[in-house]
């Protein structure tokens, strides 16, 4: 049985989501197939930043892009998925650290960041919570933080009420070529097929890219996370440290309802086989003492949940986005290196673009797959 | 033969009878607990400087509490106990404990975990009032600190439970409004055949009746609970209900006792990554466990209430069971008629265990009446509605998606009480059978696990 | 509230002397701390969703309805807490800062 779409999107997290609306508000058909629930993986499970600050520098108009959207949201697609713009700030614990900041902050002015440095004082004064050891902040005044829970499923349910098919519990076996359209069996026993196909099947991506010619160095990673009872809702900005030490590079959140979320410092193991990821107790533990350097106040607070999920990683910490290297309508967005939050809303808008217009104003080279062939 | 490292998770019955036969085939166990002293939940202890006599706490199992009490108190210089410690995470042979703040990680060869069990709990509009409280710390109150939760107290739910706590309350001069039963005659009745396998309890149970009845305390079956009514700066001011035959019934009072059965504590055997298993009966999830305690996980096994609900007689076989399950698979002689005589009695404790299920069946189909508004989360404040709502909007039939969209388990109690009661929420609202709305998967830690780490060592 | 627990027995065991809100009140050795909240006042502390004030529930340390702040701001899980002769609890959090006090 053969189905027609424009686009066949295979993955329902945020990119393939956010993707399926913004093709269908630009009057595509779009077939989205999940293989679970859409939102279940990495986009479900990760910390919830909305930040621009920090990231690799080209990838600032990608980010700046994504940002104005998540500022729409709620207009866009009926949900503001709790978005909050409360400031992110990344702090340092040593001298040595401010020139990394310093230098950021001036080379993230030529993107349209603007950062502004606090000293020590300065810090504390504004932001008391800040314990002793940070000596420096950098702090990004329109960034924010969001709920992954919430995110991409609202895009998913968005892209439906536009159109879109969207299909859950169905996997994807199979993609192949044939002639001008892309043949896909599922495990349904259903075939689909479309002239367009955008893979955004995260970890299990490469496994779809290498049936094209194209595999790449993929690994999963179990984000490392974590959640206190509630307290006074006092922590507004989100709050990451600048460090060349893995274990020192927490990030934490507090949200309205008065959870302070944390995670970060090393990964843990995930297993895209079984579909499963574990919270190894030594990572939690390293991280509730480096939480304490940022706000020492949550020593009074308890964890009452951990969790992970399957993120999937580059060795060059750069995502696959664009077109395919090698064959004509496929096209990718997979492997975000566990910074991939922010960039949903903003990667589903460019890649719409792309496959709707074949070209987009936001640069997205340095994200080609082809600098793995 | 191999001595294997042997940590034991709970003091309670079965915790105890596993260490006791561990010491006595010369291994030293390490038994954690979180309480201050042994006993578990049934043969909790009172404050040292009481002075009752224990038979007035223990009544007709007294016996049995000082046995269990005594055995352990022998053990001491053949364990390691570490008291006010518990367990919050188990991965790759290590068991992860936090005591006061100070955080350890013990190596384990074999685990036993006999974590026990807390009250199950079927919302009612106004549960969450002050006054309000489960069947079992309505008996903690009164049989470890001699209180009352109230001036005049109602009972309500089902379960042996409901009637032991009433006539230990009348015993001991508190005052009691009414018990309310939602299981009916009928409902016993057909259960008995498979009660006689334990014709003491049926006895105990029946005594405990006419004690209840010889006081005038209203006794009313085939409930169907309305509503807990409160007041501002009061708490609980009324329970009222529907009798069997419709009318409405209405009980002035200021305290509840709610319970309906046990639901056992598996967070540990989850973390374990122990297969479960739906178990009709009890109608939860549970463990799967062989006839000895041992589960789908190597080195991991079960006992007491918390592989299965058999109270504190099935605890205690199933904690020697356990241990000498530990034994034989790590190459220790084994007296095999014991463990033959042992199995044969836990099978009369499994089929009396079956009976009172029959008997006091959990109330299911009373979730399908609870208003939009009942909390059902008592933790976050979810209510009914919106869990019947992001099932229907969203599409989250499944337990775990509920949570992630509705937040009903993310509190801190992590669904201990509302687990149960969302899954047939969820079940009702689908029109599915309870087991396809799926388990309510653990997180770690355990219990709330505090940031601050204190400097000091776990004693 | 009206203190909600009702002392059947063992009433003469040794006070002592703790502090609710910043009113002095008596409890007797042995006691955990939720008994001798519950045998003071009707409530120990307030739901942090709005629904109103909370007394425990399982007696047990399984619900963790029964989490109280002292004065200086730690934490103590009343019914598995026992009560001790200058404990100073607040049953009122809401209004009380956190995240600055070390």
């Amino acid at each position: 049985m053969k189905r027609a779409a424009d686009i066949l999107i295979v993955g329902g997290g945020i990119m393939g989501s956010s993707a399926a609306f913004f093709l269908q508000r630009r009057g595509r058909s779009v077939t989205l197939l999940e293989r679970g629930l859409v939102g279940q993986q990495a986009s479900g499970t990760n910390f919830g930043n909305v930040r621009r600050q920090g990231r690799f520098l080209p990838q600032l108009p990608l980010a700046n892009r994504s940002r104005q959207i998540w500022g729409r949201l709620g207009e866009l697609i009926g949900e503001d998925a709790e978005f909050l713009m409360t400031g992110h700030i990344r702090v340092c614990y040593g001298k040595d650290q401010i020139g990394t900041l310093e230098t950021y902050a001036t080379k993230a002015r030529e993107y349209g960041l603007e950062l502004e440095l606090l000293s020590q004082n300065a810090l504390r004064d504004r932001f008391p919570f800040i314990g002793p050891e940070a000596v420096a902040g950098s702090y990004s005044p329109h960034d924010g933080h969001a709920n992954p829970r919430l995110a991409a499923p609202a895009f998913a349910y968005a892209a439906r009420r536009e159109g879109a098919v969207v299909r859950e519990n169905v996997e994807v076996l199979h993609i192949e070529k044939s002639g001008e359209d892309f043949r896909v069996e599922t495990s349904r026993g259903e075939v689909f097929q479309a002239p367009v196909v955008l893979v955004a099947a995260g970890a299990w991506a490469n496994r779809l890219s290498a049936e094209f010619g194209e595999p790449v160095p993929l690994v999963a990673r179990g984000p490392q996370m974590a959640v206190t009872e509630p307290a006074r809702y006092e922590i507004k900005p989100v709050l990451g440290v600048s460090t060349k030490i893995a274990e020192e590079g927490v990030y934490l959140r507090q949200i309205p309802r008065g959870n302070v979320i944390f995670g970060g410092g090393n990964r843990g193991p995930a297993f895209t086989d079984s579909k499963r990821a574990y919270v190894l107790p030594e990572n939690t533990l390293s991280q509730m003492r480096q939480i304490q350097r940022i706000v020492p106040a949550l020593g009074s607070l308890r964890v009452i949940r951990v969790w992970s999920g399957i993120e999937s990683y580059l060795p060059d910490d750069i995502p696959i986005m664009g077109p395919s290297g090698r064959v004509s309508g496929l096209y990718y967005a997979f492997g975000f290196c566990g910074h991939g939050f922010q960039l949903g809303p903003g990667v589903g808008d460019v890649m719409a673009e792309l496959i709707d217009t074949g070209a987009t104003t936001t640069p997205i080279e340095p994200f080609s797959i082809s600098r793995f062939a | 033969m191999v001595d294997p490292r042997v940590v034991v998770v709970g003091a309670g019955p079965a915790g105890v009878r596993a260490s006791e036969i561990l010491a006595a085939a010369g291994l030293r166990p390490t038994v954690i607990d979180e309480a201050r002293r042994c006993g578990g939940q049934i043969y909790r202890q009172q404050p040292e400087n009481f002075v009752r006599a224990i038979d007035t706490l223990y009544g007709t199992e007294t016996a049995k509490a000082r046995s269990v009490h005594a055995a352990f108190e022998a053990l001491r210089d053949r364990i390691q106990y570490r008291a006010e410690t518990f367990a919050w995470n188990v991965v790759d042979g290590q068991l992860h404990v936090e005591s006061g703040g100070a955080k350890a990680a013990l190596p384990f060869d074999a685990l036993i975990i006999a974590s026990g069990a807390t009250d199950r709990v079927m919302p009612v509009p106004g549960w969450t009032l002050p006054g309000v409280y489960s069947l079992g710390a309505a008996q903690i109150a009164v049989k470890a600190h001699a209180c009352s939760i109230g001036r005049n107290v109602a009972f309500m739910g089902t379960g042996p439970l409901l009637y032991l706590v009433a006539y230990q309350y009348v015993k001991a001069g508190a005052n009691v409004a009414a018990i309310l039963d939602t299981s009916t005659i009928a409902e016993r009745l057909a259960a008995l055949p498979a009660l006689t396998a334990r014709l003491d309890n049926v006895f105990k149970g029946l005594s405990y009746l006419r004690h209840l009845r010889g006081r005038h305390i209203p006794i009313f079956n085939g409930v169907t609970p309305v509503e807990i009514s409160g007041a501002d700066g009061k708490g609980v001011t009324s329970v009222s209900a529907l009798r069997r035959g419709g009318r409405r019934l209405e009980i002035k009072c200021d305290a509840i006792g709610l319970g309906y059965h046990l639901r056992a504590e598996t967070q540990l055997a989850d973390l374990a990554r122990c297969a479960f298993k739906f178990d009709l009966s009890s109608r939860q999830w549970l463990p799967e466990i062989d006839e000895d305690g041992r589960t789908s996980s190597k080195g991991i096994y079960l006992a007491g209430d918390g592989a299965q609900i058999l109270g504190a007689d099935g605890a205690e076989i199933r904690g020697r069971l356990a241990a000498y399950a530990v034994l034989r698979d790590f190459g220790h002689a084994v007296p095999d008629d014991t463990v033959a005589l042992l199995r044969r009695q836990l099978h009369r404790i499994e089929r009396f265990s079956r009976g009172l299920a029959r008997a006091f069946p959990w109330p299911s189909k009373l979730v399908e009446a609870l208003p939009d508004d009942t909390v059902i989360c008592r933790c976050e404040t979810i209510r009914a509605g919106e869990l019947r709502g992001s099932a229907r909007l969203k599409g989250a039939w499944e337990v775990n998606r509920a949570k992630a969209f509705s937040r009903v388990g993310m509190g801190r109690c992590q669904g201990r009480y509302c687990g149960h009661a969302a899954a047939e929420v969820l079940a009702a609202s689908a029109g599915v059978p309870i087991e396809e709305v799926g388990r309510l998967r653990s997180q770690a830690p355990v219990k709330p696990l505090s940031i601050a780490t204190s400097d000091g060592a776990i004693r | 509230m009206p203190r909600r627990f009702i002392r059947l027995a063992e009433t003469e065991r040794q006070t002592v002397s703790i502090e609710i809100d910043g009113k002095r009140s008596q409890a007797l050795e042995g006691d955990t701390l939720l008994i001798a909240l519950l045998s003071n006042v009707g409530h120990v502390r307030a739901s942090e969703f709005d629904d109103g004030p909370r007394a425990g529930f399982c007696l047990m340390g399984a619900c963790q309805d029964c989490w109280v702040s002292t004065v200086s701001g730690k934490r103590l899980r009343a019914c598995s807490t026992i009560v001790v002769s200058g404990m100073q609890i607040v049953t009122d959090r809401s209004e009380a800062t956190w995240s600055t006090r070390v």
